[in-house]
């Protein structure tokens, strides 16, 4: 086992972050206060869609304690409109709306005042004048021509459309025996963090800076802002020692930054805006995919899937920002662990009068597998086959790697048939299918749910240039700096806010292996953008790969400066060294230790190999490996690595009650090498409880008049203690040839197979009765009235 | 306006404050204790939870003004302070040892309430954790290793007792 190999790696070591955290002593925004601070209270339209006619705001301004209101129409004067990731340019969006509102909730104006308290008083007094509009929710809707677009000047509502035919699609189907075809929705939801988006700006107007504190998750966040806000980039300093509470994807409140930006600038003072609940979950614009599939799947009679024919249409909200990549994504494991020779995949994005969707979690990856992995369920019943025996039979082998898909992405590395195998061992497979048998004699329905898929990890962009032919990136990058001191210690500096990945400890523990000194002495800060080197945050399951990567790196960088400082010192060749614990031997028995090399470096310039600069500092701004090439006729390398993952569970309901209670949960789950297993362990849990909420409970539901049902904890539900079950992770370690360790990523990893493994646990529930679930989440009352329907 | 006098963490502490502000909002903004958290703010999620005469409540459910003359404790109130920050309370040094937690923002109300388990239960079952979390949502950790976490400082603070009780014999 590769454990070994290290002695600081893939060892259980504590999380450096843990400490403060339990002390109650982190720093989120919210805890951030400035000197004469204001804060901003938005005011939420009632409708979801309408012409706004005027707003007074006399009242409100009369109000002791308030400062200004801003309207759509001032800051649409002094802003550039926020990014759209396709080439969109008619579908404009502000951060507060601008002549008319697109969704039920969406910001109209918002209030400045000397309290929160306060601005949240005067927005009772603003009366907006309003002319409702119709309106669309529906996605499928949204593409008639008859449907009035949520962005007249866009034309339509349609946002992406495009057709991708990875390999002979027609000669697949042509050849297979049999083809079926089915629908699935994946329900809109997201991740909810339990801090809610937070953002402080300071405008300096002697040094022309705008400073930023913001709990935020984003790349590029600090170009953004400047671009909006028609600042140099370098007059945008963002701090970065920030402790975010809870992103996994969706904390870009850009809308949020630029307005408080704006005001900051305005006021020439600090403003701060910490959304309340209700205001993170109608318009903090961080819903995720909301995902209809229509699948048809070619194949043999012995179960050989050859070619799969996809139709995912996406429900993006009323405007576009990066929801239509979450479509992109999904290509770079569009066949899932299996061998499937050629894939048709027409990709809609639309708009809709919903809120804005943002980047959750696998970044539409979940949705997809959900999709792949329901599609293997309904193969195997039309064949009368047994499903897990389906997916061996299709998965790729070990001996295949690096496999092509057909969409244009090698697979790194893998043993899928090997994890499967341990899973089934550790959760004693017969006497599961023994224990839901037993369960379904004594009238319980009982059912076994199976997932197999992967977490492309690594995180280029590269779905950038492929949905958008004017968009040229292929770099993606991430870049960690490393300072040994004068009294020889080791302080390493990291670009990005971190949101619970436990970056401190990936970066002190890498440098600690690559350095052979205890990470515990390794101090780690984050300063802020302008103190930067480049990076593209912790998105795409990318920092172990990427600032693990880039750590290691520099600390290699580090290490061979003291080797060439150790020769010159004892006059001999850098090979006749070896590199030990901090010291540096030579093979004739003399030492050099870590201090003198240090004193050397800093203090003894005359005894330093000619040239060499003195110090001992490196940095190292790392791409992402085979992130080398622009998309070709539609295929491109996407992601680097590909961790994989198995779900096995058991799930069983009272027919009339339908409530799941789930009875045993494992997860086979290979990330390559693990740098910290405790915090791998966690994100593993923590996605699969996120997934049992996609699954079963999870869902931003709207009346037929476009107000947002579920608007708090009570009826947007997540899963508790209860509903979460202990869990059981069956590790398994197939190094990626492609990473400084053999890592890949893990920040998504449960997440991307348990609403599909849930989901298919349910149906197995009720396949007696015929039943078919096609949409997630399944909720308690769809499962019981189901029931009903078949058995009264 | 009402001149306001809490207890909190032992101490007392004046400001002046409306009827309307709650106990987070007084915790956090005038006592300038930033360990209690709000997460949802209408008594579901559990972040802000603190002890009221040691049992586990929700400051968002709860007015400051109601608060006077209760012993309010604080996650600032658990572990070292002053000269002994950074030593860690039993139930603190178990979530760090199992990592009972990734983002830190539910993690103080755990604590808390974890607090109020084993204050009345030194030995509860896994059920009786999962029981006793069931109203402090995490979205970071499904659980499994806070579960872990409490079970381990219950293990400890036994061993500590059974310690305690065997000196006292041998005394």
């Amino acid at each position: 086992m590769s454990e070994q190999k290290y002695k600081f790696l893939s060892t259980p070591r504590r999380p450096v972050e843990d400490r403060r955290f339990v002390a109650g002593r982190g720093k989120f925004i919210a805890d951030l206060d400035r000197p004469n601070m204001l804060h901003v209270a938005p005011l939420a339209s009632h409708y979801a869609a309408a012409v706004i006619n005027g707003i007074d705001a006399s009242a409100a301004l009369a109000m002791p304690g308030v400062v200004d209101v801003i309207t759509g129409a001032e800051l649409a004067a002094a802003v550039e409109p926020l990014m759209n990731g396709l080439n969109t340019p008619n579908v404009r969006r502000f951060p507060l709306a601008v002549d008319r509102v697109r969704y039920a909730g969406e910001w109209v104006c918002a209030v400045v005042a000397e309290s929160r308290a306060l601005a949240e008083d005067a927005l009772e007094k603003i009366i907006v004048d309003a002319t409702p509009q119709p309106f669309i929710l529906d996605a499928e809707a949204a593409l008639l021509e008859t449907s009035a677009p949520v962005h007249p000047e866009h034309g339509s509502n349609l946002l992406l459309d495009r057709k991708f035919v990875w390999g002979p699609v027609d000669d697949d189907f042509e050849a297979a025996a049999h083809s079926l075809s089915f629908s699935v929705t994946w329900g809109r939801n997201s991740t909810v963090p339990i801090e809610t988006f937070g953002v402080l700006a300071e405008w300096n107007g002697w040094d022309q800076m705008l400073d930023i504190w913001a709990s935020i998750q984003m790349p590029k966040y600090a170009d953004q802002i400047a671009r909006s806000l028609n600042l140099p980039s370098n007059a945008i300093r963002v701090h970065y020692d920030v402790d975010v509470g809870g992103s996994y994807g969706v904390k870009r409140g850009i809308k949020h930054s630029v307005l408080v930006g704006y005001i900051a600038r305005k006021l020439g003072c600090p403003v701060r805006l910490i959304e309340d609940r209700l205001e993170n979950m109608r318009a903090g614009d961080a819903h995720g995919p909301e995902r209809k599939f229509d699948i048809t799947i070619a194949f043999d009679q012995d179960g050989t899937v050859r070619s799969m024919k996809m139709r995912a249409l996406d429900n993006a909200g009323a405007y576009a920002g990066r929801a239509p990549f979450q479509l992109g994504k999904p290509i770079s494991a569009i066949v899932g662990p299996y061998q499937i020779n050629s894939v048709a995949y027409h990709a809609l994005s639309v708009t809709t009068n919903k809120t804005v969707q943002e980047a959750v979690r696998g970044f539409g990856q979940a949705p997809t597998n959900y999709a792949i992995e329901t599609a293997m369920d309904r193969v195997a019943e039309y064949l009368g086959m047994d499903r897990l025996a389906l997916r061996q039979k299709n998965l790729i082998r070990e001996d295949q790697f690096p496999y092509l898909i057909p969409s244009g992405s090698y697979y790194d590395s893998g043993d899928y048939h090997a994890v499967i195998d341990k899973v089934l061992a550790a959760a004693d497979y017969p006497a599961m299918l023994a224990e839901r048998d037993r369960l379904r004699d004594a009238g319980m329905m009982a059912g076994i749910g199976i997932a197999a898929c992967l977490e492309p990890s690594g995180g280029n962009s590269s779905f950038e240039p492929l949905l958008n032919e004017s968009n040229q990136t292929s770099t993606w990058m991430e870049s960690c700096q490393v300072n040994i001191d004068a009294l020889g210690k080791v302080t390493a500096r990291i670009h990005t806010t971190s949101s619970g990945q436990g970056h401190e400890t990936l970066v002190s523990t890498v440098l600690g292996e690559v350095m052979q000194i205890d990470p515990e002495l390794i101090r780690i800060t984050r300063p802020n953008s302008l103190e930067s080197l480049p990076g593209n945050s912790p998105v795409g399951s990318r920092m172990a790969i990427m600032l693990g990567g880039a750590a290691a790196r520099a600390g290699e960088k580090l290490k061979a400066k003291i080797m060439a400082i150790a020769a010159h010192r004892l006059g001999v060749a850098i090979d006749q060294l070896r590199y030990e614990g901090g010291d540096v031997l030579a093979h004739d028995g003399r030492c050099l230790g870590w201090d003198e090399m240090v004193e050397l470096a800093h203090r003894q310039y005359h005894n330093l190999p000619d040239g060499m600069d003195p110090g001992l500092a490196s940095f190292d701004i790392m791409q992402v490996p085979t992130g080398d090439a622009l998309p070709v006729n539609d295929k491109v390398q996407m992601y680097p690595c590909y961790s994989f993952e198995f779900h096995l569970l058991l799930v069983s309901f009272d027919p009339i009650i339908g409530r799941p209670d789930i009875h045993s949960y494992f997860i086979g789950h290979d990330c390559g090498t693990v740098i910290n297993p405790a915090i791998v362990s966690g994100m593993t849990y923590g996605g699969i409880a996120h997934g049992i909420g996609a699954a079963l409970f999870e869902e931003f539901a709207y009346d037929a008049n476009g107000q947002l049902l579920t608007q708090s904890f009570l009826d947007y539900l997540m899963p508790s203690s209860h509903e979460v079950p202990a869990i059981q992770i069956v590790k398994h370690c197939t190094p990626s040839p492609h990473t400084v360790f053999g890592q890949k990523g893990s920040g998504e990893s449960g997440y991307l197979g348990a609403p599909a493994a849930v989901s298919g646990a349910i149906n197995d529930a009720v396949s007696g009765l015929g039943i078919h679930f096609e949409k997630l989440p399944i909720r308690m009352s769809a499962i019981s009235d189901a029931i009903a329907a078949k058995t009264s | 306006m009402n001149d306001v006098t809490l207890t909190i963490n032992g101490k007392p502490v004046s400001g002046v404050t409306e009827p309307r502000v709650t106990l987070l909002d007084y915790l956090r903004d005038v006592a300038g204790l930033k360990g209690t958290h709000a997460g949802c703010e209408h008594g579901v999620c559990g972040a802000c939870t603190v002890l009221i005469d040691g049992i586990a409540v929700r400051s968002c459910l709860m007015l400051a003004v109601q608060a006077e003359g209760v012993d309010i404790t604080t996650i600032e109130g658990i572990g070292g302070s002053g000269a002994h920050a950074g030593e860690l309370g039993v139930i603190q040094d178990a979530f760090c040892e199992t990592h009972g937690l990734q983002c830190g923002y539910c993690t103080p109300g755990m604590i808390l309430t974890a607090e109020a388990l084993l204050s009345v239960n030194i030995d509860p079952t896994e059920h009786e954790v999962r029981e006793a979390i069931s109203g402090n949502i995490c979205r970071c950790t499904g659980y499994v290793q806070i579960v872990e976490a409490i079970l381990l400082a219950a293990k400890r603070l036994g061993q500590r007792n059974d310690a305690a009780t065997s000196d006292t014999t041998v005394a």
